[in-house]
């Protein structure tokens, strides 16, 4: 009997094998369906058991403590398994090798796609997901649902804002910039009255430059299926191009790169005297940049248009439930608890910036006082900001390996008489390449 | 039991044979376990070709063609096989220099000089970049503050145009120090009674390194020169340290090495990146080879 269902069993695993090998590409992109349901994660958290939970964010620490409290049978092994790409590689190894793979991972919006489509992540969606689409603000929210499934809560956001050095600004009798133009213009008088001095930093990052152009309403990307289209020549992409090119042609961005000693040194000296980035940056400013604490506040972002009130996301993660992990229902059970409950007011608490409607509601948030900032009400900039990101904007469903190679292209702009759009263009080239190996059919 | 055994001449071969295998085999054993089989696994996978889209094929030589026609895998080569011609016989001349003015006997504090010629390459490489990366700076670096200091403008060592001259300059801070050695100890064993047979001749300092120390040197220079050729192709921990300092100048193919890196850890390239190994493998191989040939070839 049980030979006969043995066989039978091989047998089908054979057929279904065989139905998977002779998948054509659009099925191959079929969303898995929802495993599991909600009934599943009461159950997995009653009877417990230990979760690894790979995310580099500093808050999750809090979140990991707080919800072994709660659920005292759960044990959570928290590991830095590296920053953004670093740690995605490593997930790429892991999931690839089928061993190691942890049950919870931070994934940075850019990247979702590129592992839902690789099926890297379980679609969550039956645990309960889906119904907190109207707990979180629009732009997370697409990013973690893309072709239908959802493959992780939104953890924090990056809506866009200026930050300046105000000490800087008001010595040199620089306003604040309402617009990209004016910004250019400022970064021209800031450098003639200081040569050391620079209106901002900027070596080339992939991150900044496609949220500039998000900004800008550029659409280079557009993602339908297993087709996508990369267009830098796109209205948007070649306002930013054209805009930005004096900052680097006249040398009016510092030449130090991002996240390095020298940077925060910059930073905390004069040497860079303001930053166009997400709202994720006020505790890296206090931690980075102690000594300027007090001299810098926070603006809405420069516009392409006079008056406008356009703005974009930069940076920002979710975390998801990869594929391969044994305990699905109970790694959920985590996720929505960073993402939604306490652990989320736990993040909020330590410097994180939510993505939660409610919170980004709550006047106890919008009116915190940031000592940084001199006593600045922050937030109500960024929750500003948030709800006036330009809606439409998509990542690459290789968005990983193309910010790779972004500096091998468009950083030629940087450092060569290449100009920005031809950069642009050859990033493009490149991507496409890589997508068109992949098995996409790229326009 | 073993010397029961008959006598005959066609036994005790075999079980001569034998005998060593048994010496060689722990050695084999581990040779094949992770330099064989590393091997035939990345030929395995050089035939396949992975996709987002589509899965794992089996693609034949199709990769070894593309790699032939890889523009950027063969800048990357241009860039090693460039270094390889200035920077080694800078290293290498250096190196000689250096262990011939320690070998004269005429050198004052000689243990000392040669414990801090070597101390270098003590330092372990990533260190020694992450020192160097930092002198080159000219921002909070040193060539900064010799700008700030002198009221200056040094070029940028981590320009596109230096930057793999400043790469070089690290390797050669490195390495120097291990040559040296291995051209003092070839230089050790010439026996003594040459050079006093030469004295007696009447001969100098100078016909003496050129008639007696050069010749001695040939079978040390020809294997410090195979070991710098292959460092150069495999060309990895300098500019991938260094990158992050400047990311525009170093590209993510700088070296066939770092090529193979990105392609298998940021696009997934596995199948690949084990083709351009395979193939860079070969190309080291070869000039190694040749390098051996030539300078093992009697005049």
């Amino acid at each position: 009997m049980s030979t006969i269902l043995k066989v039978a069993a091989a047998a089908t695993a054979a057929m279904l094998a065989l139905a998977a090998c002779s998948d054509d590409s659009s099925s191959d992109l079929a969303t898995p369906p929802a495993t599991g349901t909600e009934a599943d994660v009461t159950a997995a958290l009653q009877k417990g058991g230990t979760l690894t939970v790979w995310a580099w964010d500093s808050t999750i620490k809090d979140v990991a403590a707080g919800f072994e409290k709660k659920y005292p049978n759960v044990k959570i092994n928290l590991v830095n398994a590296g920053t953004g790409d670093k740690q995605y590689t490593a997930l790429q190894n892991a999931v690839a090798a089928g061993s190691g793979v942890p049950d919870v991972a931070q994934i940075e919006y850019y990247a979702v796609l590129q592992f839902a489509i690789a099926k890297s992540l379980a679609n969550i969606s039956g645990y309960g997901a889906s119904g907190l689409k109207s707990s979180f603000t629009p732009g997370p929210w697409n990013a973690v649902t893309p072709n239908g499934g959802v493959f992780g809560l939104p953890l924090d956001s990056g809506p866009m804002a200026l930050f300046y050095n105000k000490e800087v600004f008001d010595k040199h009798g620089i306003a604040v910039p309402a617009t990209w133009t004016e910004y250019v213009d400022a970064a021209r008088k800031l450098h003639k009255a200081d040569p050391k001095a620079y209106l901002t930093a900027d070596t080339g990052d992939a991150g900044f430059t496609t949220s500039m152009i998000w900004q800008a309403a550029g659409k280079p990307y557009q993602v339908d299926g297993t087709t996508v289209r990369i267009d830098f020549a796109d209205p948007g992409a070649a306002r930013f191009a054209t805009v930005w090119q004096p900052m680097i042609s006249e040398k009016l961005v510092a030449p130090i790169p991002p996240w390095t000693d020298q940077w925060f040194k910059a930073l905390a000296d004069g040497t860079i005297a303001s930053l166009p980035t997400g709202a994720w940056m006020p505790g890296n400013l206090a931690s980075g940049a102690a000594p300027a604490s007090g001299k810098w506040r926070v603006a809405p972002m420069p516009q392409w248009e006079a008056g406008g009130q356009a703005s974009a996301e930069n940076g920002g993660s979710s975390l998801g439930v990869p594929e391969k992990s044994a305990n699905k229902a109970l790694a959920y059970a985590f996720v929505k608890y960073a993402s939604v409950d306490e652990g989320k007011d736990l993040r909020i608490k330590g410097g994180a910036f939510p993505s939660t409607t409610a919170d980004l509601q709550n006047p106890a948030f919008l009116n915190t006082p940031f000592p940084y900032f001199a006593g600045q009400k922050a937030n109500e900039i960024f929750a500003k900001s948030a709800q006036q990101v330009v809606p439409g904007w998509s990542y690459l469903p290789f968005q990983v390996y193309a910010n790779s190679v972004f500096n091998d292209t468009a950083g030629k702009a940087y450092v060569s008489s290449t100009t920005l759009a031809d950069g642009l263009k050859a990033w493009r080239d490149q991507s496409a390449k890589y997508g068109t190996e992949q098995g996409f059919t790229v326009k | 039991m073993v010397t029961h055994a008959p006598a005959r001449p066609g036994r005790r071969r075999r079980r001569r044979s034998l005998e060593g295998w048994m010496f060689v085999g722990p050695f084999m054993l581990v040779f094949a376990l992770v330099f064989l089989a590393p091997i035939g696994y990345s030929i395995h996978l050089s035939l396949y070709r992975n996709r987002l889209i589509g899965g794992t094929s089996f693609v034949g030589l199709d990769n070894y063609a593309q790699a032939i026609g890889d523009a950027q895998l063969w800048a990357g080569f241009g860039r090693v096989a460039l270094f390889l011609v200035v920077q080694v016989p800078i290293m290498l001349l250096l190196a000689l220099l250096v262990a011939l003015a320690v070998d004269s006997g005429r050198l004052y504090g000689r243990a000392f000089f040669r414990v801090t010629i070597f101390l270098p390459y003590a330092v372990p490489a990533v260190v020694a970049t992450l020192m160097w990366g930092f002198m080159y700076s000219n921002q909070f670096g040193l060539v900064g503050s010799i700008n700030d200091a002198l009221h200056v403008t040094l070029p940028e060592p981590l320009s596109a145009g230096l930057a793999l001259a400043s790469i070089g300059n690290i390797v050669t801070w490195e390495f120097v120090g291990y040559n040296m050695l291995i051209f003092y100890s070839a230089l050790r064993v010439v026996p003594v009674t040459l050079y006093e047979s030469a004295e007696i001749d009447g001969a100098g300092q100078f016909r003496i390194v050129r008639a007696i120390k050069l010749p001695h040197l040939r079978g040390a220079l020809v294997i410090a020169t195979i070991f710098s050729v292959i460092g150069s192709f495999q060309l990895f921990n300098e500019p991938a340290i260094m990158r992050p300092l400047a990311r525009n100048v170093i590209t993510t193919a700088y070296t066939p090495n770092m090529y193979a890196y990105s392609l298998s850890f940021s696009g997934q390239q596995y199948n690949y990146a084990a083709t351009v190994a395979i193939i860079m493998g070969l190309i080291t191989m070869a000039v190694a080879y040749a390098v051996q040939l030539r300078g093992t070839r009697r005049k």
